[in-house]
């Protein structure tokens, strides 16, 4: 399969994720991309997950999101860290 | 992340009340409703309205009734049983709480736990396997997958890079539905988020245009660099 197929099926993969059912208008029927630059994301290596990348983290109950944000940057050595959503504040 | 949220949540109410009137209170709460943040909190704590889009009773046991709310993001939980408890007359207040969903993240298989991590990692940084770890830090993508999507040509994604807005020309595909106004990530045909941007057109008006500006860029996710730059520069 070449590498734009393989794209478009990792954005349908998404959708079916995130479980959105609208369907895409093609512009460009002709549109490519090239082998040169880039990568399918599932095909990033550990070094760029842990710059571009996404835990579906469960939290344990007690410690605060912050705080877990701040043993994950320890455990992954990371300088930047963020989370989605709080629960409770401090 | 400013996306509706799920929980699943116990309220223990202070006396009992009829069930078809616990029901009858339950139902009004959905749909806007005004809220000011509790005390404790981390925002600023004026009359907000939040909207409600649904709520569940999944089991009544009293004194607990155990809900499953869909909110908008933003929505005190603690303080919409609270309030429940307060039209009711007969008080209530949050006993537990768990997250079900927060936009496309579920309690599904990517859901891992601090344990799972740290084993992952034990078994990357000491065997040299990087399988387990692969599962668990998943493409950023996923975190956008909830979006509308614009899919742009190869020629445009280092323009966004550098702060440009997307125009008509640089558009391979799009979703259909898009209306003006909405957040959008525009994706590279490899599926590569670029950048979280604003549609200034609705899909229906973006398909029967040939060129300007379409999507305000609003936040870049990808480096410079990776895509080759191809627009020309003036006055050369």
């Amino acid at each position: 399969m070449d590498v734009t197929s393989k794209g478009i099926e990792f954005i349908q993969k998404l959708d079916e994720f995130a479980g959105i059912k609208r369907k895409f208008i093609v512009r460009r029927e002709d549109a490519s991309t090239s082998e040169d630059y880039g990568k399918i994301p599932y095909e990033r290596s550990i070094k760029e997950l842990l710059r571009f990348g996404i835990i579906n983290l469960d939290k344990p109950p007690g410690p605060t999101s912050h705080e877990v944000v701040a043993w994950i940057k320890k455990l992954l050595n990371l300088r930047r860290a963020g989370h989605g959503g709080t629960l409770e504040p401090l | 992340m400013l996306s509706s949220k799920e929980y699943v949540a116990v309220m223990q109410l202070h006396r009992e009340v009829p069930e078809d009137k616990l029901r009858k209170v339950i139902k009004e709460f959905v749909g806007r409703i005004y809220q000011k943040p509790p005390v404790r909190s981390s925002v600023k704590k004026s009359l907000r309205i939040k909207t409600i889009f649904d709520i569940e009773v999944l089991e009544i046991d009293y004194p607990f009734v155990l809900m499953r709310i869909h909110c908008e993001h933003g929505t005190y939980v603690r303080k919409l049983i609270h309030d429940i408890g307060e039209i009711l007359g007969v008080g209530a207040h949050m006993r537990e709480l768990r997250r079900i969903r927060t936009g496309p993240f579920k309690e599904d298989s990517t859901l891992r736990t601090m344990h799972e991590l740290s084993e992952a990692l034990y078994i990357y940084r000491e065997l040299g396997d990087e399988s387990k770890l692969k599962e668990v830090i998943l493409p950023m993508e996923y975190g956008i997958s909830h979006l509308p999507k614009v899919v742009i040509l190869d020629g445009a994604v280092e323009a966004i890079t550098h702060g440009a807005d997307l125009a008509v020309p640089g558009i391979a595909m799009l979703h259909e539905g898009i209306r003006r106004g909405d957040t959008v990530a525009i994706l590279t045909l490899k599926g590569e988020l670029v950048a979280i941007g604003q549609a200034l057109r609705a899909t229906e008006e973006i398909i029967q245009m040939n060129k300007g500006i379409v999507v305000k860029t609003k936040r870049v996710l990808m480096p410079r660099g990776v895509y080759p730059r191809m627009w020309k520069r003036k006055g050369r």
